[in-house]
């Protein structure tokens, strides 16, 4: 199996605070990750140094490494702005760019640098539709992304990241503030967008992970607990921690 | 007695803030009413297109002192404004936190720094080297403009710094994490969030430069003239005023109120658009 991301014993700190504990796996393509446990354990760290955007928090430390379809994202001479063309991300909180809708999903490719009208426009009916939000906003393009639900600015914000063509798609909590409604179409998006993407969910809905991840990681206060086959983490997880938090007696 | 010393508090506190507003009043009651017969009289045409500013002679045309304080304002613009946003644009996105918030109070010190201060160094420093390398008397429309593009400097700068800072922190990790550099994210991002923040500060510098009285006095070189270069010297509405009110009487003094009314205009003015364009961004968070 190919794998998209190999995390060789990275260590991650804020400031002297140790975030992330010894952190060793590997994430194959194609497929959908789910990383659940506890709020503080550090999901959200984790998601943001595979796009390196940990690097706008100030006193942030890394230690190990990360390798990107074999490539040490974090050695001084990677391109940084092309790693996260490569490798969007989705906010827990959905925040479109004040702009129009229809701008909101070019402006990755445009900075990519396609300008051609027509390319565009099939990017963003193609994006929208996939994030399943094309048929809800395909008369109002140009109005502005800041009237949108905050469902549909959820959708929006992972149709931008599909407009850019990425290999691999981050979520962090995208459900969080989402009615069932809209939770259902984003799951949907997802399972059938994973033929063509990597994608790693942060969920701290562990249903959720059940439903729609190939495989789940469990962290829990900075260390990966448990990671493996999503069937075999909620029948039969391997560690005591994992099954207490999956049956609900802790989190 | 708790009572009573917060009803105290409020009273002193609105006799203050009324008197305060009295006084702002009255200096425009007493502006308008010795400067506005004036104009009446003479005529507003007359008063306003005439080049010929010669009080012994009855001749009061301010014409030349508005070119030059719309000279020398929009000199100020041209060198404070591109300083100041950038400034404000390399502190707030480009430099540590922990060291803006050294280096912001400290620009925003420069404020305090008195006119005639800024006057001097320009007299001393600044007409020189002008006259050495380019002619003229040094003391100029030039020297006017880069000094005062100077003094306004911390409004520009630290108005700036605020709108920017105020631009929400999401929509630049959205804009890096779509692949933008960080000064694609400036340009197409923050600046057009914080716009109106921008063209507030720049507006209220602008009101700064136009008012600005004493170190124009001192590096403009104050001959009443419509100018033909930058190196000539000229003489703004400010200045004629405190040039001439020593010893101005009659006719001669009510003409130097009129200017001051004129001038009053163009600053509320200029207020009203920067207040109108703060307050839409703060509608819009
Ligand atoms: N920018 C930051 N600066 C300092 N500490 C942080 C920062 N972000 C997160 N942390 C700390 O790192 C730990 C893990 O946080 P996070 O990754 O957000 O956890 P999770 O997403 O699992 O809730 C928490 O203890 C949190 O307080
Ligand atoms: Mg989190």
């Amino acid at each position: 199996m190919n794998i998209k991301f190999h995390i060789q014993d990275l260590n991650f700190y804020f400031n002297n605070n140790k975030v992330l504990k010894l952190i060793n796996f590997e994430i194959p393509a194609n497929i959908i990750l789910g990383i659940i446990g506890p709020s503080g354990s550090g999901k959200t760290t984790f998601l943001r140094a595979l796009n390196r955007m940990n690097d706008l928090e100030s006193g942030s430390r890394i230690e190990g490494q990360i390798l990107f379809d074999g490539e040490d994202i974090y050695s001084s001479d990677y391109d940084v702005v092309a790693l996260r063309k490569r490798v969007g991300m989705v906010f827990a909180m959905p925040v479109p760019l004040p702009m129009s809708i229809y701008d909101n999903i070019v402006y990755g490719p445009r900075l990519s640098g396609v300008n051609d009208k027509k390319r565009l426009d099939v990017l963003v009916e193609k994006s929208l539709t996939a994030a399943y939000l094309w048929d809800e906003v395909k008369d109002r393009l140009k109005t502005s992304a800041m009237r949108l639900s905050g469902g549909q600015q959820q959708r929006l914000c992972l149709a931008r990241v599909l407009a850019m063509e990425p290999e691999v798609i981050l979520l962090d909590e995208p459900c969080s503030g989402l009615d069932p409604i809209s939770t259902a179409k984003i799951e949907d998006a997802l399972t059938e967008l994973k033929k063509e993407y990597t994608i790693i969910l942060v969920t701290n809905n562990t249903k959720q992970a059940a439903r729609v991840s190939d495989y789940t990681a469990f962290f829990l206060m900075g260390d990966l607990i448990e990671v493996g086959n999503t069937g075999q983490i909620f029948t039969s997880p391997n560690k005591t921690e994992t099954n207490d938090y999956i049956t609900g007696r802790f989190g | 007695m708790k009572l009573i010393s917060e009803k105290g508090v409020k009273r002193l506190l609105m006799i203050t803030a009324f008197s305060a507003i009295s006084a702002l009043l009255l200096i425009a009651l007493f502006i308008i009413n010795e400067g506005l017969p004036f104009i009446f009289k003479y005529g507003l045409k007359e008063f306003l297109f005439s080049s010929d500013w010669q009080p012994h002679l009855g001749k009061f045309g301010i014409y030349p002192m508005i070119v030059a304080s719309l000279w020398v304002t929009l000199g100020a613009m041209l060198v404070g404004a591109p300083l100041g946003v950038a400034g404000a644009l390399f502190l707030s996105e480009y430099v540590p936190k922990s060291v803006m918030n050294i280096i912001k109070p400290t620009i925003e010190l420069l404020a305090a720094i008195p006119s005639v201060v800024y006057g001097f160094i320009g007299v001393m420093v600044l007409a020189p080297i002008i006259r050495d390398n380019f002619g003229g008397p040094g003391l100029s429309l030039l020297a006017g403009s880069i000094i005062l593009g100077i003094m306004i400097l911390p409004t520009v700068i630290s108005i700036s710094i605020d709108s920017i800072l105020a631009v929400p922190r999401s929509y630049r990790e959205g804009s890096l994490a779509l692949g933008a550099t960080t000064w694609q994210t400036i340009h197409m991002v923050t600046i057009k969030a914080s716009k109106s923040g921008i063209i507030a500060s720049i507006i209220l510098g602008m009101g700064r430069a136009i008012g600005e009285t004493m170190a124009v006095i001192m590096v403009a070189g104050n001959s009443v003239n419509i100018p033909h270069s930058p190196l000539d010297s000229v003489r703004t509405l400010t200045a004629n005023i405190a040039l001439e009110m020593s010893y101005a009487t009659g006719l001669h003094r009510q003409a130097l109120f009129a200017t001051g009314v004129i001038l009053f205009i163009v600053i509320i003015i200029l207020n009203s658009i920067a207040s109108v364009a703060i307050r839409k961004r703060m509608v819009k968070k």
